[in-house]
């Protein structure tokens, strides 16, 4: 159901039912390591390219997920996902080996909640029972289409960030009541903010504004205050991003806990891990959310979260035609059933 | 960032100063330091492999620098081949692309990175993606400076 401008409310209450969540070395050295299902301890995976190993994250994580709430790829109705890799090849592939009816979404690395507020939506309004969404990257594929080869010996500069090699994705089902289970309630569809940004090595500064602009225009759109949430939680904005959209709120008027404004991307490593400003990528907030956020919502330590994944939408050809980088950002709130 | 300011909108601009106070600025110093260090080190390296080529070959100080070069590359693709590289230029910045040894890491860095699509279209193709322009310009400008020196000694200035 529409709610103000841009935002749905789902009456019905989605739930999400089982998650599963894949990732590769460097998460495995990270922070949240055990709240993965799978970690690889190599980039390549057993695979003969990087694409192929991306292409394994997602299908493992898939079933990882359809293991956990036991039902067989046949009974999903639809599979909603995307990636980062020109032509979203590695999720398309993953479709042809699941050969559940599916949506190939871009959003950057705002995919996963784009997934999700979609999946969220069909559910709610029984377009289907089951719905597979989620979202994925792969450091070493991610950096050779958007960036140089990866051994090659560039200076990063410390704005930039680390791709996450991950793949989170979740089922989503129809709410058939008592469980104590994940729901989704609404979502808000952002719209594409560009504030004349060209530095792709500095994406959190770019992609700030978008966040702010969806994060305002959900308060505004469901008239609740942002205390209404245990925790508010950006995709990948890092250091820079995360802090400079804390700014953007508070001069909007928006009075958030400090401690309750946190970033995916800056959850996932080690402080002694060398990612700079922090992670990015399509798997970053899909991973964070879909393994570590909602263990710790059933465990009882949030009730209410609002995930808000940014996605960066340039390529490397609009990038070298000076185009600025065009940004996004896709909200949407997560609340135990009970 | 900021290339063509005039064509911002005020909010744009507004934002990007915003922005900047939160941005971490590179260390400019500290990466000048690093950069000095590290590429005096590589051109040690180097020195040290001349002298050897001159006191164990037979070359002289004109005709040392060739071997010299071609050891230099050799040993920047064995690290870039291992992955140490990558991890001395994050640390070394200019001090390791510079030097002879950082073409050489970008000539194999892209010809490892593109194995995968095959070794026509994807080795062959693709090796010279970031050395290429390297090359191009390096050749165009010996052009531009030998017509320059003709022109001079035809008209006997030099």
């Amino acid at each position: 159901m529409l709610k103000g401008k841009q935002s749905w409310v789902f009456q019905n209450r989605p739930v999400i039912a089982a998650t599963g969540v894949s990732g590769g070395p460097f998460e495995a050295n990270g922070r949240l390591a055990e709240d993965f299902d799978i970690l690889h301890d190599d980039l390549w995976m057993g695979q003969d390219s990087y694409e192929k190993a991306h292409r394994v994250l997602i299908e493992e994580a898939c079933q990882s997920a359809l293991k956990k709430e036991n039902i067989l790829k046949e009974d999903i109705h639809f599979f909603i996902a995307g990636d980062l890799i020109n032509q979203i090849t590695p999720t398309s592939l993953s479709a042809r080996t699941n050969q559940i009816p599916y949506f190939g979404i871009f959003g950057a690395c705002s995919t996963s909640m784009e997934g999700l507020a979609l999946s969220s939506f069909i559910i709610n309004n029984k377009g289907a029972k089951y719905i597979l969404t989620g979202a994925s990257s792969h450091y070493a594929s991610v950096e050779k289409q958007f960036r140089y080869p990866t051994e090659y010996g560039g200076q990063k500069p410390p704005t930039a960030q680390w791709t996450i090699t991950g793949a989170g994705v979740a089922i989503i089902k129809e709410n058939s009541g008592s469980q104590n289970l994940p729901v989704t309630t609404s979502a808000t569809i952002g719209k594409v903010v560009d504030m004349g940004l060209t530095d792709p090595f500095n994406m959190g500064g770019a992609m700030a504004p978008a966040a702010a602009d969806t994060i305002t225009a959900h308060f505004k759109d469901m008239q609740v205050d942002p205390s209404y949430y245990d925790l508010i939680v950006t995709g990948d904005l890092g250091k820079i991003g995360h802090s400079t959209t804390y700014e953007l709120l508070t001069n909007a008027g928006l009075r958030i806990d400090k401690g309750k404004f946190q970033d995916c991307g800056l959850m996932i490593f080690k402080e002694d891990q060398p990612v700079n400003a922090g992670g990015s990528g399509a798997g970053c907030s899909s991973t964070v959310l879909y393994g570590h956020l909602l263990n710790q919502m059933k465990q009882g330590a949030y009730k209410r979260i609002l995930v808000v994944a940014t996605g960066a939408l340039l390529s490397p050809l609009t990038f070298q035609q000076n185009e600025t980088i065009p940004c996004i950002a896709h909200a949407v709130s997560i609340e135990m059933n009970n | 960032m900021g290339k063509d300011k005039k064509n911002l909108t005020p909010e744009q601009q507004k934002y990007q100063v915003l922005q900047q106070k939160h941005e971490i600025k590179r260390p400019i110093i500290k990466n000048c330091i690093r950069a000095f260090w590290v590429g005096g080190l590589i051109c040690t390296v180097g020195q040290a492999i001349t002298y050897f080529y001159i006191y164990f070959f037979n070359f002289t100080e004109q005709t040392a620098g060739n071997p010299t070069v071609a050891t230099m590359v050799f040993l920047s693709m064995l690290l870039t081949g291992f992955g140490i590289y990558d991890h001395l230029a994050q640390f070394g910045g200019a001090g390791t692309a510079v030097p002879v040894t950082g073409f050489g890491n970008a000539v194999i860095s892209a010809a490892i990175e593109h194995r995968t699509e095959g070794f026509v279209l994807g080795v062959g193709g693709n090796m010279f993606k970031l050395a290429g322009s390297v090359i191009l310009f390096g050749v165009f400008s010996a052009f531009v400076v030998a017509l320059i020196k003709t022109i001079l000694i035809q008209w006997g200035v030099l």
